[in-house]
């Protein structure tokens, strides 16, 4: 059993990703959001789930959808949200928006937007780790239409070839934007696909933190003893769209419903409580933290600047080998 | 100073370099101890070095860089080669949108030092997928560096900074160059990026050149030599950087340029080094620019029209005459 400072640390991380989603999602129906998001919202329960077993100098990769992977893996919000916000302050100094944010401090090594790319991106970041004699792991979030790229088959194999401690998360929320698994593949479970590069694969609830985290806790051993990669596939779902207003009308109401009732806070809550792990007053004493978190993340990045239009010439390559002109 | 073929010098590089720095290694196909790489130039680094070091991979393009990727920016400088410049086509999402675009998406807070080498190039009957020439590409995308050595001195000396620099870099070769031989210093040295080198001196005509055009150029000049035409033959070493100071001097002098290209024409590596010597010495040219490049097609397997696409001395020579007979 989890000691409860860690169990409470995840119920307020995942609690974190959620108000900080609404917020994005708020700040997006104000026109404050240029472009598009990707809520992570309703998946709390894998990120926060993985990266609870990672330490700071680990990795991980991310996606379009992947604020909650920086916040679970100890992002900062207000560079997170400033980044979101296009300003100067963000991760990224406004160069890379929702898809891209990256906290190479943290070991946060930055969300890709091509689908699948983070994954043969992970599996040389595992072989650095096998280089350099450490005992990294890596953890590489993607999603069920992630696992029909090219990049799918040539990363996953490549790791599992050479032995690396990757720890594959497939986030199968059951849509590839509108096209459901069942069209597009014949297995039910993506974690089977494991057998055909010889690594263990493993089906778990996606919406249980602790499933995922006991999951997460068996491949990361699995890495850290240096006897490979796992694939692991999380069932879960998103409680919004695919992307900005998409009233996601392809999901039968039943089948929203279905989920809704076991979103992944509400039955770690319950959980926490049934086990005297957290009381009413201190769940209210969270919640309270976190919205002030989150208030105080927004009113840092609406404070900040946008930056210097020709800081766009900035960043291209490193050191004098080649300037930028316009 | 010894005699070294291009081959000879790019392993010296490889070797020199993993010699100095632990964390450079190498991952491609047939790298390693069999092979020693499909033209040679990795054979016998598994052996000094071993397989951990001198990876070779699955066919699996796109995770070959991908993985180089991932290892840049981990701590590792990671040398990836793949076998035939036509494949790189399978890795271009790891290329040109991951490896080019990381530095910039993730506000400088990380680089890239990921050596990519790959021969272009036709001349040996292998048809369409072996033999084109795609360097434009990778000098169109930003992030990237492009190197294209023609001579032993300069592969050995521009693979060494690649490998010690922080960019992406885009390493290109010519199959038809590894055998070329030409003497190298006994000590060690590096070229530097964006500076051309005048391979040959001339006064009436600049013919800027690159990869084994540069051979085909300074032939061609040797011949316009017996004519009286006294040619300038520039070889930018890389187009990314490209030195265009350093174009843009020489046609000052001569007053007339003739661009050599092995790629195909149409937005092609003489388009953009034409275009810039518009910008920065049209006043000072006596005669329209003219482009030697490959016509627009893919590269053709049979012999007889092979050889008609690839630009040659006669093509040069020709040009050449068209443009020293005007101003």
């Amino acid at each position: 059993m989890l000691e409860k400072s860690k169990l409470l640390e995840m119920y307020r991380r995942m609690l974190t990703i959620r108000f900080f989603e609404e917020k994005v999602f708020e700040l997006y129906g104000q026109n404050l959001v240029p472009g598009t998001i990707h809520l992570y919202a309703g998946q709390e329960a894998v990120a926060v789930g993985v990266c609870a077993n990672l330490r700071q100098e680990d990795y991980i990769t991310s996606t379009h959808r992947g604020h909650g992977h920086c916040i679970a893996k100890g992002a900062r919000l207000d560079k997170t949200m400033a980044e979101i916000l296009g300003r100067k302050t963000g991760y990224c100094k406004g160069k890379g928006g929702s898809m891209h944010i990256a906290d190479f401090s943290i070991g946060m090594l930055g969300a890709t937007a091509v689908v699948g790319a983070g994954i043969p991106i992970a599996t040389g970041a595992g072989l650095s780790v096998k280089l350099r004699g450490t005992d990294q792991v890596v953890a590489c979030f993607f999603g069920d239409g992630a696992s029909n790229q090219g990049t799918f088959h040539e990363g996953v194999n490549l790791a599992a070839v050479w032995g690396l401690p990757v720890v594959f998360v497939c986030e199968n929320n059951l849509y590839a934007m509108g096209t459901k698994q069942s069209r597009v593949m014949l297995v039910d479970n993506i974690a089977d696909r494991a057998v055909a590069y010889g690594i263990p694969g493993v089906v778990v609830d996606g919406n249980d933190v602790l499933a995922v985290y006991e999951a997460t806790r068996e491949a990361v051993a699995r890495a850290r003893r240096g006897e490979g990669s796992t694939l692991l596939e999380c069932k879960t779902y998103r409680l919004k769209g695919h992307s900005r207003f998409d009233p996601a009308a392809y999901r039968p109401k039943e089948e929203v419903d279905e989920w809704l009732k076991k979103d992944a806070i509400a039955l770690f809550q319950t959980k926490l409580l049934e086990r005297g792990i957290l009381t009413e007053a201190e769940t209210k004493r969270i919640l309270q933290d976190v919205k002030n978190d989150v208030d105080n993340a927004t009113k840092f990045a609406l404070g900040s600047p946008f930056p210097e239009p020709d800081e766009a010439l900035e960043d291209v390559y490193a050191s004098e080998e080649r300037e930028t002109q316009k | 100073m010894r005699e070294v073929t291009i081959r000879d010098a790019l392993r010296e590089a490889l070797r020199e370099e993993m010699q100095r720095d632990k964390s450079v290694f190498l991952l491609g196909e047939d790298i390693g101890r069999y092979w020693g790489g499909a033209f040679g130039v990795t054979k016998g680094l598994a052996e000094e070095f071993g397989d951990e070091r001198v990876r070779d991979t699955p066919i699996s393009e796109n995770a070959i860089i991908g993985a180089g990727v991932g290892a840049a920016i981990t701590g590792m400088r990671p040398v990836a080669e793949i076998m035939f410049g036509d494949l790189t086509a399978l890795a271009v999402d790891q290329i040109c949108n991951q490896a080019a675009k990381i530095r910039y998406m993730f506000g400088g807070q990380v680089s890239v030092p990921l050596v990519i080498r790959t021969p272009f190039g036709a001349g040996v009957n292998i048809a369409s997928h072996h033999s084109q020439s795609l360097e434009a590409w990778f000098m169109h995308t930003p992030g990237l560096l492009v190197a294209v050595p023609s001579t032993p001195y300069d592969a050995k000396g521009l693979l060494k900074t690649a490998i010690r620099g922080s960019n992406p870099v885009f390493f290109v070769e010519h199959k038809l160059l590894y055998p070329v031989k030409s003497l190298i210093p006994d000590e060690e040295y590096t070229v530097p990026f964006g500076v051309a080198d005048v391979k040959r001196e001339g006064k009436d005509v600049t013919i800027v050149a690159t990869l084994f055009m540069v051979h085909k150029a300074l032939s061609a000049a040797e011949q316009l030599s017996k004519e009286g035409i006294s040619a300038e033959v520039v070889d930018p070493r890389t187009l990314s950087p490209l030195d265009i100071k350093g174009i843009a001097k020489s046609v000052r002098k001569t007053g007339r340029l003739v661009v050599v290209s092995e790629d195909c024409r149409t937005a092609g590596v003489s388009a953009e080094i034409a275009a810039v010597v518009a910008e920065e010495a049209l006043d000072y040219l006596d005669a329209p620019v003219k482009r030697v490049a490959e016509p627009d097609t893919p590269i053709p397997f049979s012999p007889s029209m092979e050889k008609f696409v690839i630009p040659d001395e006669k093509n040069i020579i020709q040009a050449v005459k068209s443009v020293v007979s005007k101003g």
